[in-house]
């Protein structure tokens, strides 16, 4: 009597982004292809990301930022991960991400970086073809 | 121990990924989710379980961040469910409840968890009963659900609360509104959000009016309430009412007695229908019939009813 399994999806917007347009169509697109998005709304700390990750027990973490910080907030977001043991979670980012800083985000762990852009299309197919084997 | 051992323990234990894990097993209706909800079963039954519902936009997911606040402040724990609806064309859900509350993520004591209706109708999903239980077998004092807002037909919330409190807001009605049928009926405790606006009063008033036409609910007289949850206005006095609703039942075993007994028999009448659906239909196409028993009914030379109480009768002789 199994139900076909559900994707969950938490799309965080950590840092101090004062708007959430590009987040919100993210969201609404992996929404109709089918998947359970939690969204958490703006203004979040790393700590606030790792725990709704953990208590919603997410397969896909999405993190929306513009405002430059992602070389200082994205580290302290994986770090958290890992110590909540969330490792089989698939993590990836989007917003203004510079080329240049691209191969240190994914060194952190973070799977794919999707800049301005990308068709959700393309991130509706990354996330179901790259969906983690979870426990 | 294995796998649904050890998450039951950490359940128990009041472990927030075991909590998690577990709610995940049980909507997703995994082979070890029956185990599970079996071992954690026992241990439930000391939370209060609130439930709220009204309309979309009253309020709700605002109003429920300041009690857990204020639940907290006078040290309770407390875990949440706030459910969405699931798209009936893409199976996809956007859960946003959680947005108002995120302030409380890292509060210890605070545990919440978005669900999707998956298509269950009433205002809740097929598994929030069950997760309901996980919370309170984790120790949580007070689980609160929070129902898709929908309309008036969300009474599904019976089945998994004991107090239930409906929110309205201004402007969203009139007195027949309030005299309808369905959600109107099953409160506890109404409350009336956006009280600073214009006709917070006139609405209140309303429910009050109709309150005075209908019967208590075995001695229980619902008290309507106004709260602006956007300042905490009124919290607290929602808190105490929650409290004395509680303390109610407590009062009155026999009505808590016939709770438990209704909620008893929801419980085994809908675990039963589901199984036996499953096992009549599953027969039927193994033995090569279901097809040819649409087609009958299709052709009006059999209908569903009929049908139904044949497969029954047969069922029940080779039992």
């Amino acid at each position: 009597m199994q139900d076909a399994r559900k994707i969950r999806v938490l799309i965080a917007k950590p840092g101090l982004d004062s708007h959430d347009r590009g987040a919100k169509v993210v969201a609404r697109a992996l929404r109709d292809a089918g998947m359970e998005v939690i969204y958490t709304g703006l203004r979040q700390t790393p700590e606030q990301i790792a725990e709704t990750a953990l208590q919603e027990d997410v397969d896909v973490i999405g993190l929306s930022i513009l405002s430059g910080a992602h070389k200082t907030i994205f580290p302290r977001i994986m770090e958290l991960l890992k110590k909540q043991g969330l490792t089989d979670v698939m993590v990836f980012a989007g917003g203004i991400i510079p080329e240049e800083d691209v191969s240190e985000m994914k060194k952190l762990g973070i799977k794919e970086i999707f800049g301005p852009g990308t068709t959700t299309e393309e991130i509706i197919q990354y996330v179901m073809h790259n969906l983690p084997k979870r426990d | 121990m294995t796998k649904t051992e050890k998450i039951v323990k950490g359940v128990l234990n009041g472990d927030r990924r075991s909590i998690a894990k577990a709610i995940t097993i049980i909507e997703n209706k995994t082979p070890e989710a029956q185990e599970l909800i079996a071992q954690i079963f026992p241990h439930t039954g000391k939370a209060h379980v609130v439930g709220l519902t009204g309309a979309g936009g009253a309020g709700k997911s605002t109003l429920i961040e300041k009690v857990v606040r204020e639940y907290r402040r006078r040290g309770k724990t407390v875990g949440v469910i706030a459910v969405d609806p699931t798209s009936p064309f893409t199976g996809g859900a956007f859960l946003g409840d959680r947005i108002r509350m995120q302030e409380l993520s890292t509060d210890e004591g605070v545990f919440i968890r978005s669900m999707a209706t998956r298509n269950y109708a009433g205002g809740i999903a097929r598994a929030t009963k069950d997760a309901a239980r996980v919370l309170d077998a984790a120790g949580k004092d007070i689980v609160i659900v929070e129902t898709a807002g929908a309309g008036q037909s969300e009474v599904e919330i019976v089945k998994v609360a004991q107090t239930i409190v409906v929110m309205h807001a201004p402007g969203l009605g009139d007195e027949i509104q309030a005299i309808k049928a369905g959600i109107m009926e099953i409160a506890d405790i109404f409350v009336v959000n956006k009280a600073d606006r214009e006709n917070a009063n006139k609405t209140a008033i309303d429910i009050q009016a109709m309150l005075q036409l209908s019967n208590k609910k075995g001695g229980w007289k619902p008290p309507v309430l106004k709260t602006v949850a956007l300042t905490g206005e009124g919290v607290p006095e929602l808190i105490e009412e929650l409290e004395e609703h509680r303390r109610f039942l407590e009062d009155n075993p026999e009505c808590k007695e016939n709770l438990l007994r209704d909620k008893a028999e929801a419980d085994l009448l809908e675990a039963v229908k589901e199984r036996i659906s499953k096992a009549l239909i599953d027969e039927l196409k193994r033995e090569g019939k279901f097809d040819k028993l649409l087609r009958e009914i299709i052709e009006k030379k059999t209908d569903p009813a009929s049908a139904a109480v044949k497969l029954v009768k047969k069922a029940i002789r080779n039992a």
